[in-house]
């Protein structure tokens, strides 16, 4: 679904990633850890097309990014569901038309379609549908940001540091959403700095650790 | 694009699309405000550019049609002269008709000047002749070297000496009144395209999340492009009413004469205004659209 191989990323005339191989399978489960700043998030974004290699490739779904025109990349995205670190919205719209905006921009439209009733009641948010982001506490809009990620039914599905901003009952109610969406058949990516998570995670499902370190994605062993 | 579903495509809300971006903003009010000066300037320019044409078409066609001759002889002469000349003019090829003012139509034309009841015989006035010419008119040189034979007071004046320079004053206007539209439409087209800059700018965060799940290029565009085209569109509205009101409104100088003679729309003329609104949404909707996606492509 994704691969990237041999890939690098320099900016600024550094090189921040170098080297990098990795295949996303259908229905994998994956941890991305690593330091901050060690490129968790610009893996991601190079991961969904968001950036472009500077060495190697990235290819979504058999297509290298760079053969890409920038409606096809924005076609493709809408298989890959990205849940952000700082969840953005568009402030002036309420939750569940924030939720539905992949049907939206799809041409899919249906604010009121079922389907959306029931993914917003399955986060947990019912009762602040009709809410502005603003109004939203930390993780409502974690979970309203899963919920828009996964509503056009992705492929894949990117969560960057999706339980950051929130406690660890509230972590543990995402990483279970999470873990139900990988049964379904979804693969996921989890940028995560939280180790914690990880083992909680490990016990329910078998999930792949990546490490981002001096550059180079590792794969991390048993001493998690 | 046929054209009409294009136009339908603009008008048709699309709730969904339109309701991504913010609705409020200064460049509401910056678009509606230079959208209806630019269609009220445009109004007085198409007037001028229309009034300047009529004013061409009247002095070539009307005053071409017609050359006077003036005879300038002692008084014992001037009827003698007169006839000699009107003998002369009923010979010559291309002259459909010839007369001799009569004294009150010369002082009508002295009245101006020396006001009314001017007394004739008091003044050295020439006899003056009206000649109206008929299908290609006739050969002036001809005419002048058999009056100068026949009547040696006699002179023609074909009106093309003056006649000639207003004509070129007044197509000059037109173009005048055709360039200004142009640079109307120019200025309009730059100001939207700054409005849009400016509400892309400051919608950064709803582009990026747009493009975060998914939207293409055309569809962030489009949900810009409608708005400024319909809001382009209403100020066109608005200007272009005020415009034509101002327009009716002017004071009338028939009377007078000079330039400012029918300044303004005669007749079916009053419907090209109504051309600016849509003319208006038309620049809106490209220079949107190009402000649009050159931003766009700056964007992964």
């Amino acid at each position: 679904m994704i691969e990237l191989d041999n890939m690098a990323y320099s900016y600024g005339g550094g090189e921040l990633l170098s080297g990098v191989s990795l295949q996303l399978q259908p229905g994998a489960f994956h941890f991305l850890t690593g330091p901050s700043g060690a490129g968790k998030t610009t893996f991601l974004r190079l991961c969904y097309g968001d950036l472009t290699a500077t060495a190697g490739s990235v290819r979504l779904f058999g297509q290298d990014v760079r053969d890409l025109t920038r409606d096809d990349l924005a076609i493709m995205r809408r298989r890959i569901g990205v849940v952000h670190q700082d969840c953005q919205f568009l402030d002036h719209l309420p939750l569940h038309e924030n939720i539905a905006l992949p049907l939206t921009v799809s041409g899919q439209g249906g604010n009121e379609d079922a389907n959306l009733r029931e993914l917003i009641q399955w986060v947990g948010l019912s009762h602040r549908a009709r809410a502005l982001p603003p109004e939203l506490s930390g993780g409502e809009r974690q979970r309203a940001a899963l919920a828009r990620a996964i509503i056009m039914s992705p492929d894949v599905i990117l969560a960057d540091e999706p339980t950051g901003n929130v406690d660890w009952e509230m972590s543990q109610r995402l990483l279970t959403l999470l873990i139900e969406l990988n049964r379904l058949g979804k693969t996921v990516l989890i940028a995560t700095h939280d180790l914690a998570l990880i083992r909680a995670a490990k016990s329910q499902v078998q999930a792949r650790v990546l490490r981002i370190a001096n550059r180079k994605l590792q794969f991390a062993g048993a001493d998690l | 694009m046929n054209p009409l579903r294009w136009i339908m495509s603009i008008l048709e809300a699309d709730t969904q699309a339109d309701r991504v971006v913010p609705p409020t903003g200064h460049t509401v009010r910056l678009t509606l405000f230079s959208a209806a000066a630019m269609a009220f300037l445009a109004v007085f320019a198409m007037a001028l550019s229309m009034a300047t044409g009529r004013l061409a078409v009247r002095w070539g066609d009307e005053l071409a049609r017609s050359s006077t001759i003036r005879i300038s002889a002692p008084e014992a002469q001037m009827t003698a002269q007169t006839e000699a000349a009107l003998r002369v003019l009923s010979t010559t090829p291309g002259i459909k008709s010839a007369r001799a003012l009569t004294d009150e139509e010369q002082q009508a034309l002295l009245a101006p000047w020396f006001g009314n009841g001017v007394a004739l015989d008091a003044l050295p006035v020439p006899q003056l002749i009206e000649v109206v010419e008929e299908g290609d008119g006739y050969d002036a040189n001809g005419l002048r070297l058999r009056l100068q034979a026949e009547v040696p007071g006699a002179t023609l004046d074909d009106h093309s000496q003056w006649r000639k320079p207003l004509i070129r004053a007044a197509i000059s206007l037109r173009r005048l009144g055709t360039l200004s539209l142009l640079l109307i439409g120019g200025t309009m087209a730059a100001m939207i395209t700054l409005a849009a800059t400016a509400a892309l700018a400051a919608n950064a965060q709803v582009i990026r999340v747009l493009r975060l799940v998914g939207a293409t290029d055309v569809y962030i565009a489009s949900a810009f492009v409608r708005r400024f085209t319909l809001r382009a569109l209403l100020g066109g509205v608005i200007g272009t009413v005020i415009g034509m009101v101002a327009v009716f409104l002017l004071p009338s100088a028939q009377t007078e004469g000079g330039f400012l003679t029918g300044l303004g729309f005669q007749g079916w003329q009053w419907v090209w205004p109504l051309a600016i609104p849509p003319l208006g949404a038309v620049v809106a909707y490209f220079a949107t659209r190009a402000a649009a996606m050159r931003t766009l492509r700056g964007l992964r």
